[in-house]
């Protein structure tokens, strides 16, 4: 026989003073009891969708406590900030959320336009506005696909990448890439829109309007997809609060805070659009939301493509490459996909930022798995973990 | 029966042409399950390899075998390697009793339901073994979801199929489909339609496929009881998974859709294409519902199915003894 060991065959601690695992292993097992499992969840595991792992220990499948373990996708974009040039910088923020990545191009594009104080074209905010909804709409397909993909239910993330192919198509037209977008510029959009854009995004509309009708008879209906998450996962909104969570989180908890209406930037102040809030705190309120927020970017990039003026998408007098920004700090906000994506910037007058903040909303987000997931089953944290929609990369920045 | 020499070769033949048919099973299966789920989710599926991806699944296969037997540390290996075997089996004894046509049948058996409910239990062994042998935490939640699974869903199959046994008065599988007449509302399905019901949900968790197919839920156990096999292991365990799903679907096609009988030309196609009818459905059911969680798979057994299958019973009971 090999060194099988039948008495103790997963490695629990018999000598207080031996190390297990490795360090947050080590000390996440130290203050496990005896009689329960401590399972690692990743960071290679289907339904954390990247590189985050999670540490659990349970007794049976219930779980009694969970630590997310961070920093497998850190690749340095506050570093990198601070030794780029801001024109050298502008793609790194398309990869930092790969799935929203508009709403960090205008995050830094937005904080280095307020300290330099430049003005932007009216055309290129409608333009602005238009991509960043575009991209919202597919960040949250996406997230609808994976998350029914989390449980259990294979097909919808097909029909996701259906629409969301058809977004693809619409922005890779003006940005010329279909993932890690760097349309913004400072001053102003990189390229402007053509017929064949105005077409398909008037197209989409109705099309999306239509699928998303079967998308609730094939799924949000769904008696087994109902019980797997009503009532599963419950985060109040002094929770969200003390934790910092944002986005659809917060708003599913009740408190309609969106930046775009609270914090307004661009020329989002001129659109009817409402904020979709609550119903319920719970996964299957989340759900819900989120669906409502793919209706309200339909109907925000309605009126912006049917109002769009004409003009300059760019500013005459566009930064250069060799720009300097002048001294001081800054902070700028916008709603993304997830919540709020924030960038606080300081510059001491050099070629490149002094010191630069990302404000992910998925590090904040995450955080508040820990609470959410105790006491469930394995299978519930699996649902609210999806429900919390994390992109890894940008939590680990 | 006695056991002559000509019974003795008949059944080693029946034996080789029963792995004939798991083989060609699970590669047809596959063929279809992609297929299918190449419908259901809008793409076309395996196309590449032979025309319109036919010989993809062989393919698939070959790699299967070229691969490495990879055994993780500290695994006891004894188990670790019977477990894919003893999966694989008793499937082999349970074909045996399955009447593919009027004198298509390898061992005409009184007691035949019984012989295949017996050997169907011991699948779940395997399963226990596979998870704990590989030394994996994951394989061991499978496994012990495995065994509370199958144990809850044998009952009310069990009790589905009595109410079709109080009809006939017969353990015998070729009696029970001789019973039956050749329309489709002759058929056992007409006169036990709840049974039925019963008996198709118990087979889809006794399968362990979706929405019940927790033992190995992917987004929760990475594999469950599987996780640390590959190559062979992995694919006798694939093999004997999609043997129980044709096994299951024969005794449906037999206690409950006339087994051999249909309307024009009884015969053994009948059999093939009712079980293979059940066989899309299943398919079609797992490309189509997320997974239930566990708690409320076994609370869908213990309170909905048990107490149904036992009232089945007992009313079929009642009406054959006072009506019939």
């Amino acid at each position: 026989m090999s060194g099988f060991n039948f008495i103790n065959p997963f490695g629990v601690r018999e000598d207080p003073g031996s190390f297990v695992g490795d360090r947050y292993t080590d000390n996440f097992s130290r203050k496990a009891r005896r009689d329960t499992i401590v399972l690692n969840l990743g960071p290679q595991h289907p339904s954390t969708h990247g590189v985050l792992r999670i540490l659990v220990e349970m007794e049976g499948e219930y779980i009694l406590r969970a630590e997310p373990v961070l920093g497998y996708l850190h690749r340095m974009h506050e570093k990198m900030a601070e030794v780029k040039t801001p024109w050298q910088f502008i793609p790194n923020m398309g990869r930092v959320d790969y799935l929203h990545p508009i709403s960090w191009n205008w995050a830094y594009v937005g904080a280095v336009e307020r300290l330099a104080g430049i003005e932007v074209p009216e055309r290129a905010e409608y333009l602005r506005i238009i991509s960043c909804e575009l991209n919202r709409i597919a960040s949250h397909l996406m997230w609808w696909g994976a998350f029914v993909m989390d449980l259990g239910g294979v097909t919808p993330i097909l029909y996701a990448f259906e629409e969301r192919e058809k977004i693809n198509d619409i922005l890779q037209i003006v940005t010329g890439s279909r993932l890690t977008l760097s349309y913004f510029r400072f001053g102003g959009v990189s390229t402007d829109i053509d017929d064949r854009f105005e077409r398909l995004t008037r197209e989409f509309i109705p099309y999306l309007r239509e699928r998303l009708k079967m998308y609730k008879a094939l799924v949000t209906d769904n008696i087994i997809f109902r019980r797997r998450l009503e009532g599963i996962g419950p985060m109040d909104l002094d929770l969200c609060q003390r934790y910092g969570a944002t986005g659809p989180i917060l708003r599913a908890a009740g408190l309609a805070y969106d930046t775009r209406r609270d914090i307004p930037y661009g020329l989002y102040d001129r659109f009817e659009f409402d904020i979709p809030c609550g119903p319920s705190n719970d996964s299957y309120g989340r759900y819900l939301l989120r669906l409502a927020e793919v209706g309200t970017s339909l109907d925000i990039i309605e009126q912006a493509i049917e109002s769009i003026p004409d003009g300059p998408i760019k500013i005459a007098k566009a930064p250069k490459a060799n720009y300097k920004l002048p001294a001081g700090e800054t902070f700028f906000a916008v709603e993304g996909g997830r919540g709020q994506v924030g960038v606080h910037l300081v510059s001491d007058g050099g070629q490149c930022p002094y010191r630069i903040k990302l404000r992910a909303p998925g590090y904040s987000n995450l955080s508040l798995f820990a609470e959410a997931a105790k006491g469930t089953l394995l299978a519930d944290a699996i649902a609210i973990l999806g429900s919390l929609d994390l992109v890894i990369p940008e939590v680990d920045r | 029966m006695e056991l002559s020499l000509l019974s003795f070769v008949q059944i080693i033949i029946a034996c080789l042409l029963i792995i004939g048919l798991m083989v060609g099973n699970a590669v047809i299966m596959v063929y279809i399950e992609r297929k299918a789920a190449g419908f259901i989710q809008r793409r076309p599926g395996p196309y590449e390899v032979g025309p319109r991806g036919t010989i993809q699944a062989i393919c698939d296969a070959m790699k299967l075998l070229g691969k490495q037997l990879f055994i993780p540390g500290n695994v006891d290996w004894a188990l670790y390697f019977l477990a894919p075997v003893l999966a694989f089996l008793p499937v082999l004894v349970l074909f045996l009793p399955i009447p593919f046509g009027k004198y298509l049948t390898t061992l005409q058996v009184d007691d035949g339901i019984l012989l295949i409910l017996a050997f169907a239990g011991l699948g779940v062994i395997s399963n226990i073994l596979a998870g704990w042998a590989s030394n994996n935490k994951y394989g061991l939640l499978g496994a012990a979801r495995a065994v509370a699974q199958s144990v809850a869903y044998e009952i009310p199959m069990i009790m589905a199929l009595l109410a079709v046994v109080f009809l006939t008065g017969s353990l015998n599988l070729t009696a029970i489909v001789e019973r039956q007449g050749t329309w489709p509302w002759e058929w056992n399905i007409a006169y036990q339609p709840l049974a039925c019901f019963i008996y198709f949900v118990s087979l889809v968790g006794e399968t362990n496929r979706a929405p019940f197919d927790l033992p190995e839920a992917e987004s929760e156990l990475t594999a469950g009881f599987h996780t640390e096999y590959s190559g062979m292991g992995f694919a006798l365990f694939f093999l004997s998974e999609y043997a129980n799903m044709l096994l299951v679907s024969f005794v449906c096609a037999t206690f409950f859709l006339g087994g051999y009988r249909g309307p024009i030309l009884d015969g053994f196609w009948w059999t093939f294409i009712k079980a293979y009818a059940v066989m899309c459905v299943i398919v079609w059911l797992r490309w189509t519902f997320p997974r239930v969680r566990f708690d409320q798979l076994l609370n869908i057994n213990w309170k909905w199915l048990l107490p149904l299958s036992i009232l089945n019973l007992w009313v079929t009971a009642i009406i054959i003894k006072f009506i019939d």
